[in-house]
């Protein structure tokens, strides 16, 4: 019998409007665009996804089960101009077959620069998702999968059972991304991602060249069949806004997400939340990571975030900031630099496929991911100043 | 080929495509015959070269001599047939007014003199100064008189041009720019060729609104007379389409581009200051936004007081700049070094930390490529064509001065922009050679073979 082993990744970072350096007022996000955008992708996937969801999870009698990992910037923006988003997020968290995974708030890459903010950060999405559906989480994933053999320690360190990450290729050799593993330095399960499949469904769904088009339910249960003999479990790591946002639903994606649960359990198979297979499974071997990888782009590495000199040096500049911020001791202050932490803001100034206008270009705010820097330093200047 | 200057007489964009072009076509193993208006200069020794215009006699001595002939150096595909001509790339039919100004000019080693320039920028010793530079051989009179003495250069050239034509024997007629289209289509008249015609700038660009009917007129008809048009960028084809009526299945885009000669290795120069330099290199005209960058300027000093501009480069609009400037208050951090050739263009761009080109309506604008490939940042406006080609620039509308300040600031400020843009931007200005243009050329010159048959 196989697992399959759901995992969405939801999230929005909050936007900052245009501000120039002749800006001196201290409202850096673009409040008209965030509510829009929310309120664009929540009708297009959240709504009819957790319906979709909920639907399902009815319809199998709780044999249909997922998680998710919300960030509290995310839950925010649900809360000022989403409430309703949140209460279906409630209502699936009422069914027991939800698990909620726990990350930083603020989908930060403080794991890199300050040990200090990444656990807090960590603790204050924790208590929001307690605070609205009732449940701790017992399993962490870091921002983008940024995962290391470090990032397994520290999240063993804070107590979680086990870490969701990337099934890098170049770290698993011939060995199959469908055991659970471990570090070879923690005490914590390691869940990889299977990302052929995920990204049959995430990349290649709606894509009319693949050899694979169209992407039946039928067809894709029988792959994850094909898994018993040499694993446990299918880990389906994906941002949640495939179903509807990066895959429209002409594409047909909620015909296929309604109708594969059912083909998945006709074979014997099953579905597990990342909590359930760590306790179901025991570990086969180690993944050693040594170097920092992550679920972006072909390189599955961090050069999305860090790739030239403008990232690194908005990032280090940033984190420069924290002493001076923490001790002014105001709460709006620290809060505008912590949403300034969102890794989306260094992720739209890669300058990486820019000229050849891929996915990067799709996401972006900015027109070039110089405008996006020089933005993003005009408001740390003004951070700055409030922290004198 | 009917085209503009060859090196050392190289005023502007359109010499350097005609060169580049014409290079690289020759590289690529096509044959070509180069008709060039070239003036007559009257002490060629001399070290600042300046463009003079043949008198009467002199005309009429080169026409009754076979035209000159040469074979330009490391081109071996080809020849070089000049015409006597007092045309230049960038006259205008009422420019018979020499005006000069005084201004500070940079020398290489940061030292200043002021010097006499006309409104070309050109350096004007005293003794010139009584009989003008521009001096057409007509004595000086109305405005209408001179502009009639262009026109008619134009199509004397046109007649000089059938004359090398019916001599030769070649497959296709390529004419840049409204002065030699008149040209183009005599020969193609006279030898049933086809015509390209090729659009580095149109009336609306040079003139905004207020354009010259002539002019205008006989670009459109050289657009219409002309079996394949090539305009380039997209912004000049919309202009083709729009304000010409061209037939859009005739007009192509192909974009210029650039040569990287190696680069000189000169040192860099010995007063390396506190100051940041940011650089104006353009025609001080209406057309390239010199107000623009001067009131972005004023913003800058506020933030980065330790800035210099340079805008270098001549024009008609030299001396309400060096006005505004005073005006705005920051004359002391403009500099004004007029026009620059060849090594100097190098030294300065060697100076620079940042390059703006703030035009109002650019068709292509190669300064930016120029400065590139000098490993200058650049932030260039959206109304360039130019812009359709760079990513790894930084782009404003030329008119959002307060946004032009922001990045111009920016790139001061922050080391990690100007590494990025600089890295980023070398390597992609290295895809832009005139062999891709050439060989985009050559597809035209297919089509326009093609249309004929």
């Amino acid at each position: 019998m196989a697992s399959v082993c759901f995992y969405f990744q939801v999230h929005q970072p909050y936007r900052l409007r245009r501000y120039s350096i002749f800006d001196t007022v201290s409202n850096y996000f673009d409040d008209a665009k965030n509510a829009e955008i929310c309120r664009k992708v929540a009708n297009k996937c959240y709504l009819p996804a957790n319906q979709c969801i909920y639907d399902l999870i009815k319809l199998h009698e709780g044999r249909f089960r997922v998680s998710y990992a919300l960030t509290g910037v995310v839950m925010d923006q649900f809360a000022s101009y989403m409430p309703e988003v949140l209460d279906s997020f409630k209502r699936l968290a009422d069914t027991g077959c939800v698990e909620f995974i726990a990350e930083t708030y603020y989908h930060s890459l403080s794991f890199l620069y300050s040990r200090d903010e990444f656990r807090e950060q960590i603790r204050m999405q924790q208590d929001r998702i307690h605070e609205l559906f009732g449940q701790r989480s017992s399993v962490f994933r870091n921002t983008e999968l940024i995962y290391n053999n470090e990032v397994a320690a520290a999240a063993a360190e804070l107590g979680y059972k086990a870490i969701i990450c990337e099934g890098a290729d170049h770290l698993l050799g011939y060995r199959s991304p469908n055991y659970v593993y471990r570090p070879p330095n923690a005490d914590i399960k390691v869940l990889l991602k299977n990302y052929r499949l995920s990204d049959d469904i995430a990349f290649r769904f709606g894509n009319r060249g693949w050899s694979e088009w169209p992407l039946t339910a039928e067809k894709f249960a029988g792959w994850v069949n094909d898994v018993n003999g040499d694993g446990f479990t299918v880990n389906l790591f994906m941002d949640y806004e495939t179903l509807g946002e990066h895959q429209w639903a002409d594409t047909g994606i909620f015909d296929f997400l309604y109708h594969m649960p059912g083909q998945v359990l006709k074979q014997g198979n099953d579905f597990k939340t990342p909590g359930e297979v760590a306790d179901s499974y025991e570990v086969v071997g180690e993944y050693d990571a040594h170097h920092l990888i992550s679920w972006a782009d072909t390189e599955r590495d961090l050069s999305a975030w860090l790739g030239n000199a403008m990232q690194s040096n908005a990032l280090t500049e940033i984190y420069k900031l924290e002493g001076a911020v923490k001790a002014k001791n105001d709460p709006v202050l620290l809060s505008d630099w912590r949403r300034l932490q969102t890794s989306d803001h260094f992720y739209y100034m890669c300058t990486k496929y820019f000229a050849d206008g891929d996915v990067h270009k799709y996401f972006n705010p900015y027109e070039s991911p110089y405008d996006s820097y020089i933005n993003f330093m005009n408001v740390l200047d003004n951070i700055q100043s409030r922290a004198k | 080929m009917l085209g503009w200057e060859f090196p050392p007489f190289i005023s502007g964009g359109l010499g350097t495509a005609c060169f580049g072009l014409t290079r690289a076509m020759s590289e690529l193993g096509h044959e070509v015959i180069f008709v060039l208006p070239q003036a007559i200069a009257e002490n060629a020794n001399a070290e600042h070269v300046q463009l003079r215009s043949p008198t009467p006699a002199q005309i009429a001595r080169a026409e009754r001599s076979t035209f000159t002939r040469y074979f330009p150096a490391g081109m071996t595909n080809v020849e070089v047939r000049s015409v006597p001509s007092s045309l230049r790339p960038y006259d205008r039919p009422g420019d018979e007014q020499v005006r000069t100004t005084t201004i500070t000019r940079v020398g290489a080693d940061g030292t200043m003199e002021e010097v006499v320039v006309n409104e070309n920028g050109e350096e004007v010793s005293a003794a010139d100064q009584p009989t003008s530079v521009i001096d057409h051989g007509k004595p000086a009179s109305g405005s209408g008189h001179y502009g009639g003495d262009m026109f008619f250069e134009v199509h004397r050239y046109a007649k000089l041009a059938v004359e090398i034509a019916l001599s030769e024997t070649f497959d296709v007629i390529h004419a840049h720019d409204w002065m030699t289209y008149a040209a183009g289509i005599a020969v193609a008249a006279a030898t049933g060729k086809p015509l390209v015609v090729h659009v580095h700038s149109t009336e609306f660009d040079r003139s905004g609104e207020h354009v010259n009917q002539r002019i205008y007129d006989i670009e459109r008809q050289g657009v219409h007379a002309a079996d394949k048009a090539i305009a380039v960028s997209m912004l000049t084809r919309g202009i083709l389409l729009s304000r010409y009526a061209a037939d859009p299945s005739k007009v192509e885009v192909v974009y210029n581009a650039i040569d990287k000669n190696g680069g000189v290795a000169e040192p860099p120069p010995s007063i390396r200051r506190d100051e940041k330099i940011v650089l104006f290199l353009g025609r001080i005209t209406m057309q390239k936004g010199p107000e623009y960058f001067l009131m972005a300027a004023k913003k800058v000093l506020e933030y980065e007081p330790e800035t210099r501009f340079i805008m270098a480069g001549s024009g008609d609009m030299i001396r309400s700049s060096i006005e505004l400037a005073a005006e705005l208050g920051i004359g002391h951090k403009v500099m004004f070094p007029g026009f620059l050739r060849g090594d100097d263009v190098t030294r300065v761009f060697q100076m620079a930390d940042l390059y703006v080109m703030p035009s109002v309506s650019e068709p292509f604008g190669i300064a930016p490529l120029e400065a590139l490939s000098n490993d200058v940042p650049v932030i260039i406006s959206k109304q360039s064509g130019v812009s359709e080609i760079l990513s790894h620039v930084l782009k404003v509308d030329f008119w959002d001065v307060n946004e032009m300040a922001n990045k111009i600031i920016a790139v001061l400020r922050h080391p990690p922009l100007r590494a990025a843009l600089r890295e980023h931007g070398t390597f992609e200005v290295r895809r832009l050679t005139w062999k891709e243009s050439a060989r985009g050329c050559v597809d035209v010159y297919q089509a326009a073979i093609a249309r004929r048959s």
